[in-house]
């Protein structure tokens, strides 16, 4: 089957010298949720303005359903629709019409691009702002509306670069949502985020890249099974003056009624639960330390654990 | 993109940038009109009466066309420049750039909001111009033939502008400083066979001055150089203008990295 997105051995460096990407190659399969992830500067945004040639490559390959973009502009193009990172619509220009603009520049007539724009504006509950000035609008509408536009031409292939930086998080989970039932939909989509919890919950493949490198390109599956240890926040009833001593388990004292457990993958925790009320501890509450997700990413790109995947 | 999405596409831009103008036609419409009214006053009714006739007409009448067409150059430069220069700012030139719209549809979308706004502005100058002097027209097809070559040529000369433009002082810079003097040297205000030899001479550099005395033509039926010379050297520019245009947007100076 063709990928939705074929990259190969892709190079980008910018006038001035600096290296951005150097030799990145994955796939993402049609209907994948794929993650892009990486601290900043790691060249995520590179990837995403070369393929949307928004920045011209240095060298390497890119396929859009079976076309490059640069040969094959006309194609490729209108199979792509992006939310950028940064509100990059006409703030002076009304919230329909940044939409129905959009549609009429893949060539959709007029009319069916303003019934396209209120489906859009519809779903992202827009419409009611429709006649509004794009820059009298909120943080997180502005953001809705960027999701709205990219999908006036209803694209095969939707990228969407931290598309919930700064918003709620109620309007976060909607729009997870929303990004979950256009997948489901048979739409691929491409996430970069510095939310990792939002990686976690909604890509079924993810791919790290830092310092313009490929370091990880699995299943999130995969890449969470990786992890070899997790620390939970224990809440217990009864204050503790010093950590219970717990065999197998290290367990310490974060506050009187707080206890912090590390826990080796495949450790049952309700063994952690026996040993810890036999010693008359009764735990209300639990939850996890950190983000899984987040744990192995920091261990990846900080502590060493960078290791390049063949291209 | 077929021939049809193509057009729809232009359609797209040219529209958006119709309405962009439109929009804020106090800022953009208006001022034109006031200013060139205020011409009309000073040079025409004022001052012309003290210079007598103008290459055998009534000096409002020698100074309409001209004034006509300076407003439609500023006009469809201003449009382009500012709306192409905005739209790299906020980055919503982003919009056509991943789009499967080609180079030439986005260039000739921008051309048609500078046409139209100059126009807009040329047709409501027109108009003012009525209130001061009646209407002569001597050829219609060179009228609007020649106003709408000049609009393309400036339109065209906004967005190269507007490419190269890294602040909202570089939009300015080129009006200031060589579009106004140009206007104003290029025969609106007298006939260049008043000057010296030299300075006669060196006029005929000026491009401006072949669409100005075209434009006069139409309206007068006299001008100072030949029709062909005018309408050459209009389309000339528009080509050249036209080819670097194009090179530019292929090539993302000043868009994509």
């Amino acid at each position: 089957m063709t990928p939705a997105l074929s990259i190969r051995d892709l190079k980008k460096t910018y006038q001035g010298g600096h290296v951005a990407l150097k030799g990145v190659s994955f796939d993402v399969a049609p209907g994948d949720f794929f993650g892009l992830l990486g601290p900043n500067g790691a060249g995520k945004t590179t990837i995403i303005g070369i393929i949307t040639s928004l920045v011209n490559r240095s060298s390497g390959a890119v396929s859009i359903f079976g076309h490059d973009p640069a040969l094959e502009p006309s194609v490729a193009k209108a199979y792509l629709g992006l939310v950028p990172q940064e509100f990059n619509f006409n703030m002076f220009e009304p919230v329909e019409e940044v939409v129905s603009n959009q549609a009429g520049y893949y060539g959709i007539p007029r009319d069916e691009a303003r019934r396209r724009a209120e489906l859009c504006l519809k779903q992202l509950d827009l419409w009611d702002k429709r006649r509004m000035m794009s820059r009298n609008l909120s943080g997180g509408m502005k953001r809705r509306l960027m999701i709205a536009r990219a999908l006036a031409h209803q694209p095969r292939l939707l990228i969407l670069d931290e598309p919930t930086a700064g918003v709620d998080i109620e309007i976060r989970r909607s729009m997870w949502k929303f990004l979950r039932e256009i997948n489901d939909a048979g739409t691929t989509i491409i996430l970069t985020t510095h939310y990792l919890e939002e990686a976690e919950s909604l890509c079924r493949n993810i791919a790290i890249i830092d310092e313009g490198e490929l370091i990880r390109n699995t299943s999130t599956r995969q890449l969470l099974n990786t992890l070899h240890m997790e620390t939970f926040i224990l809440d217990i009833e009864t204050p503790l003056e010093a950590a219970p001593g717990v065999e197998r388990y290290t367990v310490r004292l974060v506050d009187p009624n707080t206890l912090e457990a590390e826990i080796c993958r495949g450790e049952s925790i309700n063994d952690l639960f026996n040993e810890l009320s036999g010693r008359g501890v009764r735990v209300l509450s639990m939850r996890n330390k950190t983000n899984r997700l987040e744990e192995l990413f920091m261990n990846l790109v900080e502590n060493g654990g960078r290791q390049k995947v063949p291209a | 993109m077929n021939t049809h999405g193509k057009l729809i596409a232009l359609q797209a831009i040219a529209t958006k940038e119709i309405r962009r103008f439109m929009r804020i036609w106090v800022q953009t419409v208006l001022p034109p009109v006031i200013t060139t009214a205020l011409y009309f006053i000073i040079f025409g009714n004022l001052i012309g009466p003290r210079i007598g006739s103008m290459e055998g007409h009534r000096y409002m009448e020698f100074i309409i066309p001209g004034l006509i067409m300076m407003a439609v150059i500023t006009n469809s430069y201003a449009n382009v420049v500012s709306s192409f220069y905005g739209s790299k700012f906020q980055r919503h030139i982003e919009e056509m750039l991943i789009s499967p719209v080609p180079n030439y549809v986005i260039l000739l979308g921008y051309i048609a909001g500078g046409v139209a706004r100059g126009l807009t502005v040329g047709t409501a100058v027109t108009l003012v111009s009525l209130a001061f002097n009646p209407l002569h027209i001597h050829n219609l097809p060179v009228i609007i033939s020649m106003v709408v070559l000049t609009s393309i040529l400036f339109s065209l000369a906004g967005l190269i502008n507007g490419v190269y433009a890294n602040s909202f002082d570089d939009i300015s810079i080129i009006p200031t400083f060589v579009l106004t003097p140009l206007t104003y040297l290029g025969g609106i205000f007298y006939s260049i066979s008043l000057l010296p030899d030299f300075w006669h001479s060196v006029s005929l550099v000026n491009p401006i001055l072949y669409m100005v005395n075209a434009f006069r033509y139409g309206f007068l039926g006299i001008s100072d150089i030949s029709l062909t010379t005018s309408y050459a050297i209009s389309i000339g520019f528009i080509v050249v203008l036209y080819v670097f245009s194009l090179y530019l947007l292929r090539t993302g100076k000043g868009i994509r990295t």
